[in-house]
């Protein structure tokens, strides 16, 4: 690989465990299987790791982050190295008084996320009473000075209320809003029936989130993340396959993507065994994608290889069962009928109630 | 808006590091950063609330010195406008 390749972040996902069971949840169906969690000194050393590769952003994440009780010594260390750090939460559980020390440790962001605007709506989805508790734990961020990102999950049954979750962020000043666009793996792939929108809500949507871009620029930044089933072409998943990110599971497999373990035939190392360098570096895994040598045509001698990447390899996966075939979010896929039935099926949806799987309950909250 | 008179500052969110592998700036927010030339950089550095735009200017000319006053006027205040845009730089009074 050409020198130039390095990580530019370090998405640290401490724990699978969460109060929250949302039913588009990105960890892997089986995230019980990586229950062995690393210690706190080993995520020290990968912090130090991480930031000799070129590492300047560290996105503490999970599950829920919160679930640790070592967050603090992290966050400490992240500092001291330099790294921009974002906490991604749900918020719970939190209090005040430790949100404060994370303020003093150097924490740099939250993120937090909100499911919808209500509480009935949002803790149907994420499976917990927790919304009226997120809206306070935004104040808190606030009012300690830190910036705040807003980030909601859309789907089929939020999507409508686009407004109102911008309403909402606006009324929260948060600092950035991310509309996210549910993806289509993990629990999403197991709920999309339920989930998918139809194309008309989404262009609604997208206008109404365009025209508050443009009224709030400077104020609050809006991110709206189309969801690759009604582009014509797959997102450049992870700024393509081990260029950019740099992911460790909590059990400490190093991986290009979030589900990327979830890939049959892949091998991944663990830093428990190897040093992150090396295993950025040279691991089987991580070379599996990188490059063009790995694709098949229509992308080989497409001029958007160097733009998409091939897109999704997990969805291409989940979908085709062949993991280097071309993502079918792409028209030009031989397997994008399986993406037009989806939305043909999104459509025959409208107006019907769907059941959601959950996530089983991984902690238990007290009070 | 950023005129001569603000004395712009770092958004919260924004973070300047200097990166070792690439020898150059970077402002950092969330998922995001932006490698800055040198001037990019300088400029930055000096928006910690304290200095006018004017005093910036005046800062750049005295390593600039072979440009023409406007053409680094314009320049300072188009960075800082666009980086304002973007919600990373906030003109302060």
């Amino acid at each position: 690989m050409s020198s130039e390749v390095r990580p530019y972040t370090l998405v640290a996902e401490l724990t699978y465990k969460c109060p929250l069971r949302c039913v588009y949840c990105s960890n892997p169906l089986d995230y019980g299987r990586h229950a062995d969690e690393l210690d706190t000194g080993t995520w020290l050393r990968v912090f130090q790791e991480a930031e000799d590769l070129g590492v300047v952003q560290l996105n503490l994440t999970g599950g829920e982050p919160l679930i640790r009780n070592d967050l603090e010594p992290l966050i400490e260390e992240a500092h001291r190295l330099d790294l921009y750090t974002n906490l991604i939460t749900g918020g719970i559980p939190l209090t005040v008084e430790r949100l404060t020390r994370f303020r003093a440790l150097g924490l740099d962001n939250v993120q937090l996320s909100i499911q919808d605007v209500g509480a009935g709506a949002s803790d149907r989805i994420a499976g917990l009473r927790s919304f009226d508790r997120k809206l306070e734990v935004a104040r808190w961020v606030k009012n300690l000075g830190f910036p705040l990102t807003i980030n909601v999950v859309l789907h089929r049954d939020n999507l409508d209320r686009v407004a109102d979750v911008i309403a909402l962020a606006e009324d929260l000043s948060a600092d950035r809003l991310e509309l996210a666009n549910a993806q289509y793996v993990g629990w999403a792939l197991q709920n999309r029936a339920a989930l998918l929108p139809t194309r008309e809500q989404l262009e609604r949507a997208r206008a109404i989130a365009a025209a508050a871009r443009a009224r709030l620029r400077g104020t609050m930044e809006i991110l709206f993340v189309t969801p690759d089933y009604y582009s014509e072409f797959p997102k450049a998943c992870m700024d393509g396959w081990g260029r950019r990110f740099v992911v460790v599971s909590p059990d400490g497999l190093v991986l290009p993507c979030h589900a990327a373990h979830t890939l049959p035939g892949l091998e991944f190392e663990s830093v428990r065994q190897r040093a992150l360098g090396d295993i950025w570096r040279d691991s089987p895994g991580f070379n599996a994608f990188r490059g063009e040598a790995w694709m098949p045509e229509p992308c080989r001698s497409c001029d958007r290889r160097a733009i998409d990447f091939g897109g999704c390899r997990c969805q291409a996966f989940h979908l085709t069962g062949k993991a280097a075939a071309t993502d079918p979010a792409c028209r030009l896929s031989p397997d994008h009928g399986l993406i037009e039935a989806a939305r043909a099926q999104a459509l025959e949806a409208v107006g019907r109630a769907m059941p959601l799987e959950y996530r089983a309950r991984t902690v238990s909250l007290r009070g | 808006m950023i005129s001569a008179e603000s004395r712009p500052r770092l958004a919260e969110k924004a973070r300047l590091r200097f990166d070792r592998k690439a020898q150059q700036y970077l402002l950092l927010f969330p998922e995001r950063g932006l490698a800055l030339n040198p001037t990019a950089a300088e400029i930055l550095k000096l928006c910690t609330g304290e200095h006018t735009v004017e005093a910036i200017i005046e800062r750049l000319l005295e390593t600039y010195d072979s440009q023409p006053r406007e053409a680094v006027e314009r320049e300072v205040v188009a960075f800082l406008a666009g980086m304002a845009e973007r919600g990373l730089v906030k003109a302060g009074r």
